[in-house]
């Protein structure tokens, strides 16, 4: 037998149903390819003692229920949990221990699985690289000194590497699709409504989605049905059933239209991730489905609304960390000093770089220039969307504009940092459900994905097109662990 | 209406002032839970026992819309004969504060939930029609406690979310009386929906004062100052009259009023300037990506509507036309809820006119006395409608029923008993009043000589012997009869 941390979610679950390994020998593995992962820094906080009891109690129960049964999962430290430290990969929630449970991990848990531990990410998320983290840079299993992407950075290296089963990121401007791309794993963003946001600590409230992040299609599939849901505590989020996507999860996508939208073909893209996407085109085309070309006029426009709108709304998120309530304060000779020390030391550059954008745009005098203008053309490039799913069923296109890059590369230059998005930040702009699924290599044998975007509430049409993807890419993390 | 006319004005040095003011009501939603959270809202409770995670601002807490706060704000719209704007949004308005967990309130900024309305006025002078602006739904923030330590601030969060109607008035008023019956009638109004409990004590109706003052007879507006958060309406009176004061010193002075918000000094009388417009926050208001924009059915506030209870303005419309009451009696009446359920429950079988007179009589005088309101009353509705049932059926009069009245005051006796315990039942069989007025003229042979020789005038006297004969109990009105065939 290979050894158990190199298995899918969907295989382990089945695994332990049937008895091949119990729980607790699961939980070990990932354990110990866990402990061997320091040079990755994917981890902020381990709960592997819990995880352990937890499991060794599973495996005493008679019958097995849940879609998750017995499997640990390590989350993003986005995500509130109760009575374990979550920090937002900041200095200002470095101490925050909640009282209570996100509804996303929530669901996981009430399906058999159970945390595994807190992964590193971005500073409230703010990041394309995860170098944004007062826990330090994540590194890609595929490359010392390379980055994981980000936000979702130790999210998706910590898949890659079997450091747990699969995982669950947030995907604000492509979080959990960029750093998947980047490591060869899938992602998915889902509709905005489909998952809660309470319990998750917010960046920008009406981008802010929860998504699963898997080894295969199948995975993304199965984790994506046990964490979504209507919750009465989010006003946004959608009560609407939700589908069994992995019952129905087929590669038969003969007769799908899929469009291929040309504002996508940016300049300077490397010719590789042209070839990828011609690459896709040829699965699809394979697998049955029609290739219409597109257009979405309004493209050009997203990364700039996006980095209008996404540091607004984060401006007014962030105020709440004061040193007041709870987590870090800094002294201070009256309330105000307080807040600047507080603020000065517990926020990073790149979060306090977006407070000062989103102050500014919102500011009197600035507002309609920026902000209600954002709005607006935001409104324009849902239309796009709109307009282009009245004659296709999902639309094709690379994930990233290049595969993974080294550490320190960007972080000087926030705008070329911002324009790994570019491809990712459209969507959630509209709302719709994308998916990032591995299709090939560069050639320095970095992994490359492509996007998948569906229309709202349709996860499972671009599930199928991607499983059909996966069949054919034939796609394989081919990795010794260098790092243990 | 007794013909006086308005006359309000500052007297300057060259001429005449008149005072606009506006105001904005704060008042809090009467709901036993918080505007985004389930958290009770009860005065007076420990600090801090009333605060959820979404009141003080968790990571990754998300306020949910109270729909019951909603129904009251669309019903004081009602009230207001306002415009219901079926589609509002929420806002946040950003600043930081120690007993603003959020870093920012969630309120309403450019589409609140109600829209244009009016609250009607009765002034010695007239009736006056005082335009609503608008009404908004907000959060309220938390108490700064800045006096229990020297060296630190406490905050209590238990007001923190607590909902909060904000309505403000067009600059209609033009009085410090005017401000005191518009207060006194929005307040009313909302007891009678049952949205607002209106009790000033416990901040439950608090107060921004705008203040501008223009030459009478001049079009144009002067340039406005804000009084904050005066907490009574005698304060809101006074900070009116000292502010418009200081505006025509410096306007005859021929210098400028600067548009700034300023405070009411309560133990000075003076009002100082807290902020200029210059130093005004930016609030940074955007609509909260947290909420929905709120969208109502018409169905809704069709359905509310209906339930609508009988407002003062048409209670006392109902009261002159169908119960026969002055113009001044029905005001007063309706002035509170309370005192109109009273009055209510004293008609139930009973003579309306007197019942009025009795109330606005008898027991204001009584409640005025003892500085009672009327649910403190020492008299019940019941029981002074039996009292004023026993007058019409005439088994009191109305003379002893003043006696009995008295009486009922000692823990609101039942008015029957007195009388039954203590003889008072009047006197109405004519052979036993006869036999009063028997005696009494025996008594006084003399005078009976003289009146029937022309001295009518102590028919009077005779009435009076023959009431104390019977200790008040004789029926009067027999007395008068039999009284003018015995002398005859």
């Amino acid at each position: 037998m290979s050894n158990i941390s190199d298995f899918t979610l969907t295989k382990l679950v089945a695994g332990i149903k049937k008895k091949d390994f119990t729980s607790q020998e699961v939980t070990e593995s990932f354990i110990s390819s866990s402990e061997k992962s320091k040079k990755l820094n994917t981890y902020i906080t381990q709960c592997f003692d819990k995880a352990i009891n937890t499991a060794k109690n599973f495996d005493k129960k008679k019958d097995y229920k849940g879609l998750l049964a017995g499997v640990p999962i390590a989350v993003k430290d986005l995500f509130c949990t109760k009575n374990v430290k979550t920090t937002a990969g900041s200095k200002i929630l470095h101490n925050f221990v909640p009282t209570y449970e996100s509804t996303v991990t929530n669901n996981l848990w009430s399906e058999g699985s159970f945390l595994l531990g807190k992964l590193n990410c971005d500073e409230f998320a703010m990041g394309s690289s995860n170098e944004t983290s007062f826990f330090g840079n994540v590194t890609n299993p595929f490359g010392d000194k390379l980055v994981p992407g980000g936000s979702s950075g130790g999210s998706a290296s910590a898949v890659a590497a079997n450091l747990t089963p699969a995982t669950i990121g947030t995907d604000t401007g492509g979080s959990i699709r960029q750093p998947a791309s980047f490591t060869g794993t899938v992602g998915l963003k889902p509709t905005y409504g489909r998952c809660s946001r309470w319990g998750i600590v917010a960046f920008a409230s009406s981008l802010d989605q929860a998504g699963p992040m898997t080894k295969n299609v199948e995975d993304c599939a199965l984790l994506l049905q046990a964490m979504s849901g209507y919750d009465s505590k989010d006003s946004t989020s959608v009560d609407r059933k939700v589908d069994n996507y992995s019952s129905k999860l087929t590669e038969k996508v003969k007769g799908l239209k899929i469009g291929i939208p040309k504002e996508y073909r940016v300049e300077n893209m490397p010719n590789e991730i042209d070839k990828l996407w011609k690459r896709g085109i040829d699965y699809l085309k394979d697998a049955g489905a029609v290739i219409k070309n597109i257009s979405l006029p309004h493209t050009k426009y997203a990364l700039p609304t996006y980095y209008i709108v996404a540091p607004a709304e984060a401006s007014s998120n962030l105020a709440r960390y004061d040193g007041v309530k709870y987590g870090h304060r800094s002294k201070g000779n009256n309330l105000f000093e307080m807040y600047e020390n507080t603020r000065s030391e517990g926020f990073g550059d790149e979060v306090k770089r977006r407070i000062l954008i989103g102050t500014y745009v919102l500011s009197s005098g600035y507002y309609d220039a920026y902000y209600l203008k954002a709005q607006k053309v935001r409104q324009l490039i849902k239309n796009d969307f709109d307009k282009a799913f009245n004659d296709i069923d999902a639309i094709l296109t690379p994930s990233t504009p290049s595969a993974a890059f080294k550490m320190g590369d960007k972080k000087d230059d926030p705008v070329s940092m911002y324009l790994n998005d570019i491809f990712t930040v459209p969507i959630n702009l509209a709302g719709l459900p994308a998916i990032s699924v591995p299709a090939g290599y560069d050639k320095n044998d970095l992994p490359l994905g492509l996007q998948l975007i569906g229309k709202a509430f349709d996860e499972q049409t671009i599930l199928n097109l991607s499983l059909a993807i996966e069949k054919r890419a034939n796609f394989k993390i081919k990795l010794k662990a260098w790092w243990s | 209406m007794t013909g006086k006319k308005f006359d309000y004005f500052i007297k300057g040095e060259k001429g005449n002032w008149e005072v606009i003011i506006g105001l904005e009501v704060h008042a809090q939603v009467l709901s036993k839970s918080k505007l985004f959270s389930s958290s009770p809202t009860k005065f007076g409770a420990e600090p801090n026992s009333q605060v959820s995670l979404v009141d003080c601002a968790f990571p990754g807490m998300l306020p949910v819309i109270n729909q019951f706060c909603i129904e009251q704000s669309v019903k004081t719209g009602l009230g207001l004969k306002a415009k219901i704007n079926l589609d509002s949004v929420f806002d946040r308005k950003n600043y930081f504060y120690a007993d603003l967990p959020q870093g920012y309130q969630i309120s309403q900024y450019k589409n609140p939930i109600v829209g244009e309305g009016e609250v009607i006025l009765d002034m010695s002078y007239g009736t006056r029609k005082i335009g609503i602006e608008r009404l908004h739904l907000e959060q309220d923030a938390g108490k700064s406690i800045h006096d229990m330590d020297p060296d630190n601030t406490f905050v209590d969060l238990n007001r923190s979310g607590v909902a909060l109607m904000e309505i403000v008035s067009k600059p209609d008023l033009r009085s410090p009386d005017e401000v005191n019956a518009y207060i006194r009638k929005l307040r009313s109004i909302m007891r009678y929906l049952e949205t607002c409990d209106g009790n000033m004590q416990e901040g439950s109706l608090r107060a921004d004062v705008n203040v501008s003052v223009r030459k009478v007879g001049e079009k144009k507006f002067g340039t406005r100052c804000e009084i904050k958060n005066v907490n009574s309406i005698k304060f809101m009176q006074m900070a009116i009259e000292y502010e418009a004061r200081r505006q025509v010193e410096l306007l005859e002075d021929n210098k400028q009023i600067d548009q700034e918000t300023r405070l009411y000094d309560t133990k000075k009388n003076t009002t100082r300037s807290m902020r200029s417009k210059e130093d005004a926050h930016d609030y940074r208001y955007f609509p909260d990506p947290d909420l929905l924009p709120l969208n109502l059915k018409q169905s809704l506030i069709d359905k509310l509507k209906k339930k609508l209870p009988e407002l003062p303005d048409e209670k006392k419309e109902r009261f002159i036309k169908e119960h026969n009451l002055s113009y001044y009696e029905a005001n007063i009446l309706v002035s509170e809820k309370e005192i109109s359920n009273y009055y209510e429950e004293v008609i139930k079988g009973c003579d309306k006119k007197l019942a009025s007179n009795w109330i606005t009589g008898e027991l204001f005088a009584v409640l005025n006395k003892k500085n009672l309101s009327i649910s403190q009353s020492p008299v019940s509705a019941k029981n002074l409608s039996t009292l004023i049932k026993m007058i019409i059926s005439g088994k009191i009069s109305g003379k002893i029923a003043k006696d009995v009245f008295e009486k009922m005051q000692d823990n609101d006796k039942d008015p029957q008993q007195i009388v039954d315990k203590e003889g008072l039942t009047q006197e109405s069989n004519p052979k036993e009043i006869e036999k009063i007025i028997s005696q009494a003229l025996s008594k006084n042979k003399d005078k009976v000589t003289q009146y029937k020789s022309g001295k009518e005038k102590l028919f009077g006297y005779f009435v009076g012997e023959v009431m104390k004969i019977s200790k008040g109990k004789a029926n009067p009105q027999l007395v008068n009869e039999i009284l003018k065939v015995k002398l005859k």
